[in-house]
Protein backbone atom coordinates (compact mmCIF):
# COMPACT_ATOMS: atom_id res chain seq x y z
CA UNK A 1 0.00 0.00 0.00
CA UNK A 2 2.47 2.41 0.96
CA UNK A 3 5.12 1.43 -1.96
CA UNK A 4 1.88 2.83 -4.34
CA UNK A 5 1.49 5.36 -2.81
CA UNK A 6 5.35 6.24 -2.43
CA UNK A 7 5.41 5.60 -5.92
CA UNK A 8 2.72 7.92 -6.98
CA UNK A 9 4.55 10.89 -4.81
CA UNK A 10 7.64 9.97 -7.42
CA UNK A 11 5.62 9.94 -10.23
CA UNK A 12 3.65 13.23 -9.48
CA UNK A 13 6.49 15.05 -7.97
CA UNK A 14 9.69 13.90 -9.11
CA UNK A 15 9.28 14.63 -12.87
CA UNK A 16 7.64 17.61 -13.44
CA UNK A 17 10.06 19.25 -10.61
CA UNK A 18 12.63 17.65 -12.56
CA UNK A 19 11.66 18.53 -16.03
CA UNK A 20 10.63 22.07 -14.28
CA UNK A 21 14.09 22.19 -13.11
CA UNK A 22 15.98 21.15 -15.72
CA UNK A 23 14.58 22.98 -19.15
CA UNK A 24 13.51 25.77 -17.96
CA UNK A 25 10.25 27.53 -20.39
CA UNK A 26 8.43 25.34 -22.91
CA UNK A 27 7.41 22.93 -20.69
CA UNK A 28 3.78 21.51 -21.35
CA UNK A 29 3.58 20.40 -17.25
CA UNK A 30 0.12 18.92 -18.24
CA UNK A 31 1.55 16.51 -20.76
CA UNK A 32 4.79 15.95 -18.63
CA UNK A 33 2.66 14.76 -16.36
CA UNK A 34 0.60 12.57 -17.96
CA UNK A 35 3.50 11.10 -19.81
CA UNK A 36 5.09 10.13 -15.87
CA UNK A 37 2.08 9.01 -14.94
CA UNK A 38 1.34 6.21 -17.73
CA UNK A 39 5.51 5.94 -17.38
CA UNK A 40 5.14 5.24 -13.93
CA UNK A 41 2.09 2.69 -14.22
CA UNK A 42 4.11 1.05 -16.98
CA UNK A 43 6.93 0.45 -14.79
CA UNK A 44 5.09 -0.61 -11.46
CA UNK A 45 3.25 -3.27 -13.47
CA UNK A 46 6.21 -4.52 -15.60
CA UNK A 47 7.81 -4.86 -12.61
CA UNK A 48 5.56 -6.43 -10.63
CA UNK A 49 5.05 -9.16 -13.07
CA UNK A 50 8.34 -9.50 -13.45
CA UNK A 51 9.01 -9.91 -10.45
CA UNK A 52 6.50 -12.40 -9.55
CA UNK A 53 7.66 -14.52 -12.86
CA UNK A 54 11.40 -14.74 -11.57
CA UNK A 55 10.29 -16.27 -8.88
CA UNK A 56 9.10 -18.94 -10.98
CA UNK A 57 12.38 -18.99 -13.34
CA UNK A 58 14.06 -18.95 -10.18
CA UNK A 59 12.18 -22.59 -9.01
CA UNK A 60 12.44 -23.54 -12.91
CA UNK A 61 15.65 -23.33 -13.17
CA UNK A 62 17.25 -24.56 -9.33
CA UNK A 63 14.95 -27.20 -10.33
CA UNK A 64 16.70 -27.87 -13.60
CA UNK A 65 19.65 -27.57 -12.16
CA UNK A 66 19.10 -30.79 -9.90
CA UNK A 67 17.30 -32.77 -12.50
CA UNK A 68 13.75 -31.90 -11.50
CA UNK A 69 11.29 -30.59 -13.52
CA UNK A 70 9.75 -27.62 -10.75
CA UNK A 71 6.20 -26.39 -11.15
CA UNK A 72 4.62 -27.65 -13.88
CA UNK A 73 1.07 -28.06 -12.26
CA UNK A 74 -0.85 -24.45 -12.68
CA UNK A 75 -1.96 -23.47 -15.90
CA UNK A 76 0.25 -24.95 -19.44
CA UNK A 77 4.10 -25.83 -17.52
CA UNK A 78 2.92 -24.12 -13.96
CA UNK A 79 2.98 -20.51 -16.23
CA UNK A 80 0.60 -19.50 -13.70
CA UNK A 81 2.40 -20.47 -10.56
CA UNK A 82 3.22 -16.75 -9.52
CA UNK A 83 -1.11 -16.12 -9.77
CA UNK A 84 -1.78 -18.89 -7.52
CA UNK A 85 1.29 -17.86 -4.84
CA UNK A 86 0.40 -14.35 -4.57
CA UNK A 87 -3.53 -15.70 -4.19
CA UNK A 88 -1.54 -17.57 -1.20
CA UNK A 89 0.80 -15.33 0.20
CA UNK A 90 -2.53 -12.22 0.38
CA UNK A 91 -4.84 -14.62 2.02
CA UNK A 92 -2.74 -15.98 4.16
CA UNK A 93 -2.60 -15.24 7.93
CA UNK A 94 -0.36 -11.86 8.79
CA UNK A 95 0.95 -13.11 12.32
CA UNK A 96 2.52 -10.78 13.69
CA UNK A 97 4.49 -10.82 17.13
CA UNK A 98 3.10 -9.66 20.43
CA UNK A 99 5.83 -7.08 21.15
CA UNK A 100 6.54 -5.63 17.81
CA UNK A 101 6.84 -1.72 16.78
CA UNK A 102 3.92 -1.62 15.33
CA UNK A 103 4.58 1.35 13.15
CA UNK A 104 8.26 0.39 12.08
CA UNK A 105 7.03 -3.35 11.34
CA UNK A 106 4.05 -2.58 9.00
CA UNK A 107 6.79 0.57 7.45
CA UNK A 108 9.55 -1.99 6.84
CA UNK A 109 8.50 -4.39 4.09
CA UNK A 110 6.45 -1.18 2.39
CA UNK A 111 9.85 0.42 2.38
CA UNK A 112 11.18 -3.07 0.80
CA UNK A 113 9.15 -2.96 -1.88
CA UNK A 114 9.01 1.17 -2.64
CA UNK A 115 12.75 1.27 -2.51
CA UNK A 116 13.36 -1.84 -5.06
CA UNK A 117 10.49 0.40 -7.33
CA UNK A 118 11.84 3.55 -6.91
CA UNK A 119 15.46 2.66 -7.80
CA UNK A 120 14.10 1.56 -11.11
CA UNK A 121 13.03 5.00 -12.00
CA UNK A 122 16.59 6.59 -13.96
CA UNK A 123 17.16 3.65 -16.12
CA UNK A 124 17.37 4.48 -19.02
CA UNK A 125 15.80 1.75 -21.26
CA UNK A 126 16.46 3.26 -24.80
CA UNK A 127 17.77 6.50 -26.49
CA UNK A 128 15.92 10.01 -26.11
CA UNK A 129 13.18 10.26 -28.77
CA UNK A 130 12.07 13.31 -30.42
CA UNK A 131 8.53 13.59 -31.42
CA UNK A 132 7.61 16.29 -33.38
CA UNK A 133 9.83 19.29 -33.34
CA UNK A 134 12.87 19.92 -35.94
CA UNK A 135 16.13 18.62 -36.31
CA UNK A 136 15.23 15.79 -33.70
CA UNK A 137 17.29 14.40 -30.96
CA UNK A 138 20.79 13.71 -31.58
CA UNK A 139 21.92 10.77 -30.64
CA UNK A 140 23.41 12.47 -27.91
CA UNK A 141 21.38 15.43 -27.34
CA UNK A 142 18.93 14.87 -24.93
CA UNK A 143 16.70 17.85 -25.59
CA UNK A 144 14.31 18.09 -28.39
CA UNK A 145 13.96 21.64 -29.82
CA UNK A 146 10.25 22.81 -30.38
CA UNK A 147 9.25 18.82 -30.30
CA UNK A 148 8.49 16.85 -27.50
CA UNK A 149 11.15 14.77 -26.06
CA UNK A 150 10.44 10.98 -25.05
CA UNK A 151 12.87 9.60 -22.12
CA UNK A 152 12.44 6.29 -21.90
CA UNK A 153 12.89 6.54 -17.96
CA UNK A 154 10.62 7.69 -15.66
CA UNK A 155 12.73 10.38 -13.99
CA UNK A 156 15.30 11.56 -16.23
CA UNK A 157 17.79 12.89 -13.88
CA UNK A 158 21.40 13.92 -14.53
CA UNK A 159 22.66 12.49 -11.54
CA UNK A 160 20.86 9.33 -12.33
CA UNK A 161 23.57 7.15 -11.01
CA UNK A 162 23.76 8.51 -7.94
CA UNK A 163 20.28 8.61 -7.50
CA UNK A 164 19.99 4.60 -7.71
CA UNK A 165 23.05 4.47 -5.16
CA UNK A 166 21.21 6.54 -2.48
CA UNK A 167 18.13 4.73 -3.04
CA UNK A 168 19.37 1.37 -2.54
CA UNK A 169 21.18 2.87 0.58
CA UNK A 170 17.78 2.77 1.84
CA UNK A 171 16.64 0.00 1.04
CA UNK A 172 18.68 -1.17 4.19
CA UNK A 173 16.68 0.40 6.25
CA UNK A 174 13.98 -2.11 5.61
CA UNK A 175 15.73 -4.73 6.20
CA UNK A 176 17.53 -3.11 9.50
CA UNK A 177 14.36 -1.87 10.70
CA UNK A 178 12.38 -5.01 10.07
CA UNK A 179 15.10 -6.75 11.67
CA UNK A 180 14.78 -4.55 14.84
CA UNK A 181 10.87 -3.97 14.84
CA UNK A 182 9.80 -7.80 15.05
CA UNK A 183 11.42 -8.04 18.48
CA UNK A 184 12.88 -11.67 18.00
CA UNK A 185 16.15 -12.64 18.56
CA UNK A 186 16.46 -14.13 14.66
CA UNK A 187 15.45 -11.23 13.01
CA UNK A 188 17.69 -8.84 15.26
CA UNK A 189 20.55 -10.94 14.32
CA UNK A 190 19.53 -11.34 10.73
CA UNK A 191 19.28 -7.59 10.62
CA UNK A 192 22.84 -6.90 12.16
CA UNK A 193 24.58 -9.05 9.54
CA UNK A 194 22.26 -7.26 6.67
CA UNK A 195 23.27 -4.05 7.81
CA UNK A 196 26.79 -4.81 8.44
CA UNK A 197 27.15 -6.54 5.09
CA UNK A 198 25.15 -4.03 3.06
CA UNK A 199 27.08 -1.51 3.78
CA UNK A 200 30.87 -3.19 3.22
CA UNK A 201 29.35 -4.43 -0.32
CA UNK A 202 28.01 -0.36 -0.62
CA UNK A 203 31.11 0.50 -0.73
CA UNK A 204 32.08 -2.02 -3.69
CA UNK A 205 29.71 -1.27 -5.60
CA UNK A 206 30.53 2.17 -5.50
CA UNK A 207 33.50 2.01 -5.97
CA UNK A 208 32.76 -0.48 -9.00
CA UNK A 209 30.41 2.20 -10.41
CA UNK A 210 32.69 4.83 -10.65
CA UNK A 211 35.48 3.14 -13.47
CA UNK A 212 32.64 3.35 -15.80
CA UNK A 213 31.18 6.96 -14.42
CA UNK A 214 34.81 8.24 -15.26
CA UNK A 215 35.10 7.02 -19.00
CA UNK A 216 32.09 8.25 -19.41
CA UNK A 217 32.56 11.30 -17.97
CA UNK A 218 28.86 11.82 -16.68
CA UNK A 219 26.65 9.79 -14.29
CA UNK A 220 23.71 10.40 -16.61
CA UNK A 221 23.11 7.29 -17.39
CA UNK A 222 21.84 7.99 -20.89
CA UNK A 223 25.30 9.61 -21.53
CA UNK A 224 26.99 6.82 -19.96
CA UNK A 225 25.58 3.86 -22.74
CA UNK A 226 25.90 6.59 -25.58
CA UNK A 227 29.79 6.30 -24.43
CA UNK A 228 29.31 2.86 -25.45
CA UNK A 229 28.72 3.13 -29.07
CA UNK A 230 31.81 2.08 -29.84
CA UNK A 231 33.24 -0.37 -26.96
CA UNK A 232 31.09 -1.59 -24.63
CA UNK A 233 32.81 -1.22 -20.79
CA UNK A 234 32.99 -4.65 -20.09
CA UNK A 235 35.76 -4.98 -22.23
CA UNK A 236 36.97 -1.60 -20.99
CA UNK A 237 36.17 -2.33 -16.98
CA UNK A 238 36.25 -6.57 -16.73
CA UNK A 239 37.38 -6.26 -13.07
CA UNK A 240 34.46 -3.69 -12.29
CA UNK A 241 32.47 -5.59 -14.14
CA UNK A 242 33.44 -8.46 -12.08
CA UNK A 243 33.41 -6.49 -8.68
CA UNK A 244 29.70 -5.31 -9.36
CA UNK A 245 28.01 -8.77 -9.92
CA UNK A 246 29.76 -9.91 -6.43
CA UNK A 247 28.71 -6.62 -4.78
CA UNK A 248 25.20 -6.63 -6.71
CA UNK A 249 24.88 -10.48 -5.26
CA UNK A 250 25.75 -9.12 -1.61
CA UNK A 251 23.67 -6.21 -2.04
CA UNK A 252 20.52 -8.41 -3.21
CA UNK A 253 21.35 -10.37 -0.46
CA UNK A 254 21.27 -13.30 -2.73
CA UNK A 255 22.98 -17.00 -2.56
CA UNK A 256 26.30 -17.29 -1.70
CA UNK A 257 25.58 -13.89 -0.15
CA UNK A 258 22.48 -14.26 1.71
CA UNK A 259 23.74 -14.54 5.72
CA UNK A 260 20.93 -11.69 6.66
CA UNK A 261 18.31 -14.90 5.71
CA UNK A 262 20.51 -17.85 6.11
CA UNK A 263 17.81 -20.18 6.74
CA UNK A 264 19.75 -22.90 8.19
CA UNK A 265 20.95 -20.40 11.41
CA UNK A 266 18.12 -17.54 11.84
CA UNK A 267 14.93 -19.06 10.77
CA UNK A 268 14.75 -16.40 7.97
CA UNK A 269 16.97 -13.66 9.24
CA UNK A 270 15.08 -10.45 9.16
CA UNK A 271 11.85 -11.50 8.06
CA UNK A 272 11.36 -14.38 10.15
CA UNK A 273 8.39 -12.97 12.28
CA UNK A 274 7.08 -11.21 8.49
CA UNK A 275 4.17 -13.49 7.29
CA UNK A 276 1.56 -12.97 3.80
CA UNK A 277 1.81 -10.04 2.05
CA UNK A 278 4.78 -8.24 4.83
CA UNK A 279 6.70 -11.17 3.89
CA UNK A 280 5.37 -10.84 0.28
CA UNK A 281 6.53 -7.36 0.20
CA UNK A 282 10.05 -8.24 1.52
CA UNK A 283 9.90 -11.28 -1.60
CA UNK A 284 9.02 -8.68 -4.24
CA UNK A 285 11.51 -6.19 -3.11
CA UNK A 286 14.36 -9.28 -3.30
CA UNK A 287 13.36 -9.97 -7.03
CA UNK A 288 13.03 -6.31 -8.04
CA UNK A 289 16.22 -5.60 -6.36
CA UNK A 290 17.72 -8.54 -8.80
CA UNK A 291 16.17 -6.35 -11.96
CA UNK A 292 17.68 -3.22 -11.11
CA UNK A 293 20.97 -4.91 -10.46
CA UNK A 294 20.95 -6.53 -13.89
CA UNK A 295 19.65 -3.46 -15.23
CA UNK A 296 22.33 -0.92 -13.80
CA UNK A 297 24.90 -3.55 -14.91
CA UNK A 298 23.85 -3.53 -18.23
CA UNK A 299 23.45 -0.02 -18.05
CA UNK A 300 26.49 0.81 -17.62
CA UNK A 301 28.82 -2.63 -18.66
CA UNK A 302 26.89 -4.09 -21.65
CA UNK A 303 25.82 -0.90 -23.53
CA UNK A 304 22.39 -0.60 -22.40
CA UNK A 305 20.15 -0.61 -25.22
CA UNK A 306 22.51 -1.13 -27.79
CA UNK A 307 22.60 -4.34 -30.15
CA UNK A 308 24.56 -6.53 -28.97
CA UNK A 309 26.47 -7.24 -33.15
CA UNK A 310 26.45 -3.77 -34.90
CA UNK A 311 24.71 -5.15 -37.92
CA UNK A 312 21.10 -5.72 -35.85
CA UNK A 313 19.07 -2.76 -35.63
CA UNK A 314 19.41 -0.40 -32.93
CA UNK A 315 16.04 1.03 -32.73
CA UNK A 316 14.80 -2.55 -30.97
CA UNK A 317 16.52 -1.06 -28.14
CA UNK A 318 14.65 -2.13 -25.45
CA UNK A 319 14.34 -5.79 -26.39
CA UNK A 320 18.43 -5.56 -26.42
CA UNK A 321 17.97 -3.68 -23.10
CA UNK A 322 16.01 -6.88 -21.55
CA UNK A 323 17.80 -9.29 -23.33
CA UNK A 324 20.48 -8.40 -21.81
CA UNK A 325 19.35 -7.98 -18.31
CA UNK A 326 17.74 -11.39 -18.52
CA UNK A 327 20.78 -13.07 -19.43
CA UNK A 328 22.34 -11.03 -16.16
CA UNK A 329 19.18 -12.52 -14.39
CA UNK A 330 20.16 -15.90 -15.62
CA UNK A 331 23.61 -15.83 -14.25
CA UNK A 332 22.50 -14.51 -11.09
CA UNK A 333 20.36 -17.56 -10.12
CA UNK A 334 23.02 -20.03 -11.92
CA UNK A 335 25.43 -18.64 -9.37
CA UNK A 336 22.60 -18.94 -6.86
CA UNK A 337 22.14 -22.58 -7.18
CA UNK A 338 25.96 -23.31 -7.85
CA UNK A 339 27.79 -21.73 -4.57
CA UNK A 340 26.88 -22.73 -1.19
CA UNK A 341 26.73 -19.82 1.56
CA UNK A 342 30.40 -18.06 2.59
CA UNK A 343 30.83 -17.99 5.83
CA UNK A 344 30.45 -14.88 7.83
CA UNK A 345 33.73 -13.80 8.41
CA UNK A 346 35.27 -14.76 4.72
CA UNK A 347 32.39 -12.56 3.72
CA UNK A 348 33.37 -9.34 5.47
CA UNK A 349 36.84 -10.14 4.38
CA UNK A 350 36.14 -10.08 0.93
CA UNK A 351 34.30 -7.53 1.14
CA UNK A 352 37.36 -5.25 2.62
CA UNK A 353 40.42 -7.14 1.85
CA UNK A 354 39.54 -8.14 -1.97
CA UNK A 355 36.40 -6.50 -3.29
CA UNK A 356 37.52 -2.56 -1.46
CA UNK A 357 41.45 -2.62 -2.45
CA UNK A 358 40.68 -4.34 -6.01
CA UNK A 359 38.12 -1.07 -7.06
CA UNK A 360 40.44 1.20 -5.32
CA UNK A 361 43.11 0.02 -7.86
CA UNK A 362 40.49 0.57 -10.71
CA UNK A 363 39.90 3.73 -9.81
CA UNK A 364 43.81 5.04 -9.91
CA UNK A 365 44.02 2.77 -12.99
CA UNK A 366 41.05 4.14 -14.63
CA UNK A 367 41.49 7.42 -13.64
CA UNK A 368 45.16 7.27 -14.81
CA UNK A 369 44.03 6.30 -18.19
CA UNK A 370 41.37 9.14 -19.02
CA UNK A 371 43.44 11.74 -17.33
CA UNK A 372 46.51 10.66 -20.07
CA UNK A 373 43.90 10.13 -23.12
CA UNK B 1 40.61 -20.41 -7.30
CA UNK B 2 38.36 -19.03 -10.12
CA UNK B 3 39.15 -22.70 -11.81
CA UNK B 4 37.23 -24.63 -9.37
CA UNK B 5 34.27 -21.86 -9.41
CA UNK B 6 34.11 -22.20 -12.96
CA UNK B 7 34.16 -26.01 -12.39
CA UNK B 8 31.03 -25.70 -10.29
CA UNK B 9 29.43 -23.62 -12.87
CA UNK B 10 30.44 -25.78 -15.68
CA UNK B 11 28.32 -28.92 -13.47
CA UNK B 12 25.69 -26.83 -12.87
CA UNK B 13 25.09 -26.04 -16.40
CA UNK B 14 25.58 -29.64 -17.10
CA UNK B 15 22.67 -30.59 -14.68
CA UNK B 16 20.70 -28.07 -16.35
CA UNK B 17 21.10 -29.19 -19.97
CA UNK B 18 20.34 -32.87 -19.04
CA UNK B 19 17.06 -34.61 -19.21
CA UNK B 20 15.62 -34.33 -15.38
CA UNK B 21 14.99 -37.82 -13.63
CA UNK B 22 11.20 -36.49 -12.18
CA UNK B 23 8.51 -39.50 -12.74
CA UNK B 24 5.75 -37.23 -12.57
CA UNK B 25 3.78 -40.08 -10.22
CA UNK B 26 -0.19 -40.23 -10.21
CA UNK B 27 0.74 -39.81 -14.21
CA UNK B 28 3.62 -42.08 -14.50
CA UNK B 29 4.60 -45.14 -11.91
CA UNK B 30 7.18 -46.89 -11.58
CA UNK B 31 6.65 -50.60 -12.05
CA UNK B 32 6.90 -51.92 -8.90
CA UNK B 33 9.21 -55.27 -7.63
CA UNK B 34 7.39 -58.48 -8.53
CA UNK B 35 7.23 -59.86 -4.89
CA UNK B 36 6.53 -55.73 -3.83
CA UNK B 37 4.09 -56.42 0.09
CA UNK B 38 1.31 -53.93 -0.83
CA UNK B 39 -2.26 -54.28 -0.30
CA UNK B 40 -3.50 -57.63 0.11
CA UNK B 41 -5.38 -59.64 -2.50
CA UNK B 42 -8.10 -62.78 -2.07
CA UNK B 43 -7.06 -64.78 -5.05
CA UNK B 44 -9.90 -67.07 -6.49
CA UNK B 45 -9.43 -70.69 -8.54
CA UNK B 46 -9.88 -70.27 -12.08
CA UNK B 47 -13.25 -71.72 -12.08
CA UNK B 48 -14.25 -68.27 -9.90
CA UNK B 49 -14.74 -70.41 -6.82
CA UNK B 50 -12.67 -68.73 -3.61
CA UNK B 51 -9.16 -70.08 -2.65
CA UNK B 52 -10.20 -69.05 1.06
CA UNK B 53 -11.65 -71.22 3.29
CA UNK B 54 -12.71 -69.48 6.12
CA UNK B 55 -9.95 -71.38 8.53
CA UNK B 56 -8.76 -67.98 9.58
CA UNK B 57 -4.92 -69.64 10.15
CA UNK B 58 -3.84 -65.49 8.89
CA UNK B 59 -5.72 -64.05 11.56
CA UNK B 60 -3.99 -65.86 13.80
CA UNK B 61 -0.83 -65.57 12.08
CA UNK B 62 -1.22 -62.18 12.01
CA UNK B 63 1.09 -60.05 14.20
CA UNK B 64 -1.17 -57.16 14.79
CA UNK B 65 -4.28 -58.51 14.72
CA UNK B 66 -6.21 -56.90 11.91
CA UNK B 67 -7.58 -59.69 9.66
CA UNK B 68 -11.30 -60.38 10.82
CA UNK B 69 -12.76 -63.77 9.66
CA UNK B 70 -16.27 -64.71 9.65
CA UNK B 71 -16.65 -68.37 8.34
CA UNK B 72 -20.21 -69.59 7.68
CA UNK B 73 -20.89 -73.28 6.01
CA UNK B 74 -20.88 -73.74 2.62
CA UNK B 75 -24.22 -74.16 0.08
CA UNK B 76 -23.37 -77.89 -1.30
CA UNK B 77 -26.07 -76.76 -4.50
CA UNK B 78 -23.93 -72.91 -4.65
CA UNK B 79 -20.40 -73.46 -3.26
CA UNK B 80 -18.54 -70.29 -2.66
CA UNK B 81 -15.18 -71.86 -1.93
CA UNK B 82 -14.10 -75.59 -2.44
CA UNK B 83 -14.33 -76.66 1.45
CA UNK B 84 -17.37 -76.63 3.98
CA UNK B 85 -16.77 -73.54 4.68
CA UNK B 86 -15.83 -70.02 3.27
CA UNK B 87 -15.33 -66.93 4.52
CA UNK B 88 -18.44 -64.69 4.97
CA UNK B 89 -16.86 -61.26 5.70
CA UNK B 90 -13.23 -61.06 5.54
CA UNK B 91 -12.00 -57.54 6.73
CA UNK B 92 -8.29 -55.80 7.37
CA UNK B 93 -7.74 -52.75 8.86
CA UNK B 94 -5.20 -51.46 6.27
CA UNK B 95 -3.92 -48.68 9.00
CA UNK B 96 -2.75 -51.49 11.33
CA UNK B 97 -1.25 -53.95 9.03
CA UNK B 98 2.18 -53.89 8.99
CA UNK B 99 2.70 -55.66 5.39
CA UNK B 100 4.33 -58.21 6.84
CA UNK B 101 3.31 -61.21 4.98
CA UNK B 102 2.64 -63.61 7.91
CA UNK B 103 -0.62 -63.80 6.49
CA UNK B 104 -0.03 -65.45 3.41
CA UNK B 105 2.69 -67.83 4.94
CA UNK B 106 0.18 -69.03 7.26
CA UNK B 107 -2.37 -69.31 4.21
CA UNK B 108 -2.82 -73.64 3.78
CA UNK B 109 -4.40 -72.68 0.38
CA UNK B 110 -3.01 -69.47 -0.79
CA UNK B 111 -5.91 -67.85 -0.77
CA UNK B 112 -3.90 -64.42 0.48
CA UNK B 113 -1.13 -62.56 -0.58
CA UNK B 114 0.46 -59.47 -0.82
CA UNK B 115 -0.10 -57.29 -4.15
CA UNK B 116 1.41 -54.71 -5.78
CA UNK B 117 -0.75 -51.87 -4.97
CA UNK B 118 1.05 -49.57 -2.57
CA UNK B 119 -0.78 -46.00 -3.05
CA UNK B 120 -3.41 -47.13 0.08
CA UNK B 121 -4.17 -43.31 1.38
CA UNK B 122 -7.77 -42.35 1.78
CA UNK B 123 -9.17 -39.21 3.49
CA UNK B 124 -11.17 -41.26 5.39
CA UNK B 125 -10.19 -43.92 8.04
CA UNK B 126 -13.29 -45.97 7.77
CA UNK B 127 -12.23 -46.73 3.84
CA UNK B 128 -9.11 -47.90 5.38
CA UNK B 129 -10.61 -51.05 6.32
CA UNK B 130 -10.43 -53.27 3.16
CA UNK B 131 -13.38 -55.70 3.26
CA UNK B 132 -13.99 -58.64 1.03
CA UNK B 133 -15.03 -56.78 -1.84
CA UNK B 134 -12.20 -54.65 -2.10
CA UNK B 135 -9.53 -57.27 -1.90
CA UNK B 136 -10.91 -59.81 -3.37
CA UNK B 137 -9.63 -60.84 -7.50
CA UNK B 138 -12.01 -60.63 -10.22
CA UNK B 139 -11.35 -61.14 -13.89
CA UNK B 140 -12.71 -62.12 -16.90
CA UNK B 141 -13.53 -66.15 -16.77
CA UNK B 142 -15.08 -65.34 -12.87
CA UNK B 143 -18.27 -67.37 -12.30
CA UNK B 144 -19.67 -66.55 -9.09
CA UNK B 145 -21.26 -69.96 -8.64
CA UNK B 146 -19.25 -72.68 -10.49
CA UNK B 147 -21.05 -76.39 -10.10
CA UNK B 148 -18.01 -78.15 -9.19
CA UNK B 149 -14.64 -77.71 -7.86
CA UNK B 150 -11.07 -76.98 -9.71
CA UNK B 151 -8.54 -78.04 -9.04
CA UNK B 152 -5.94 -75.73 -6.63
CA UNK B 153 -4.13 -72.99 -8.91
CA UNK B 154 -0.47 -73.60 -8.73
CA UNK B 155 0.73 -70.07 -10.55
CA UNK B 156 3.66 -68.70 -8.33
CA UNK B 157 3.17 -65.58 -7.17
CA UNK B 158 4.49 -63.29 -9.41
CA UNK B 159 1.99 -64.43 -12.31
CA UNK B 160 -1.31 -63.34 -10.15
CA UNK B 161 -3.01 -60.69 -11.56
CA UNK B 162 -3.54 -57.43 -10.57
CA UNK B 163 -5.64 -56.43 -8.01
CA UNK B 164 -9.20 -54.91 -9.01
CA UNK B 165 -9.94 -51.49 -9.32
CA UNK B 166 -11.53 -50.28 -6.26
CA UNK B 167 -15.46 -50.51 -7.16
CA UNK B 168 -16.99 -47.77 -4.98
CA UNK B 169 -18.87 -50.38 -2.61
CA UNK B 170 -19.82 -49.34 1.13
CA UNK B 171 -17.49 -50.47 2.99
CA UNK B 172 -18.16 -51.41 6.82
CA UNK B 173 -16.26 -49.56 9.94
CA UNK B 174 -16.71 -52.39 12.46
CA UNK B 175 -14.73 -54.40 14.69
CA UNK B 176 -11.76 -55.60 12.63
CA UNK B 177 -9.33 -54.70 15.29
Amino acid sequence: MIAVVGWGAVVGGLQPLVAAIGSAGGVNVPLTFLIALVKGVLILFVLLTTAAYLVLAERKVSARIQLRLGPNRVGPAGLLQPAADAVKLIFKEASAPEGRDRFLFELAPALAAAMALFAFATIPINQTICIGGHGGAGPLSQTCPGGLALHWDLAHLNIGLLFILAITSVGVYSIFLGGWASNSKYALLGALRSSAQLISYEMAVSFAVIGPVLLAGSLDLEKVVHAQHSLWFVFLQPLAFLLYLTAGLAETNRLPFDLPEAEGELGAGYHTEMAGMRFGMYFVGEYINMVTVAAIATTLFLGGWMAPVFFLPNWLGPIWFFAKVGLLIFIMLWVRWTYPRLRYDRLMQLGWKVLLPLGLANIAVTAVFVALR
Amino acid sequence: MFRELIGGLRITMRNMLSKPVTIQYPEEQRPVPPRARGRHILHRYDNGLEKCIGCELCAGACPVGCIYVLAAANDPAHPVSPGERYAARYEINLVRCIYCGYCAEACPTEAITLGPRLDLADYKRERLVATKEDLLESWPGFRPTAAAPGRPDPAPRSELAAPSPTAPVARSATDTA
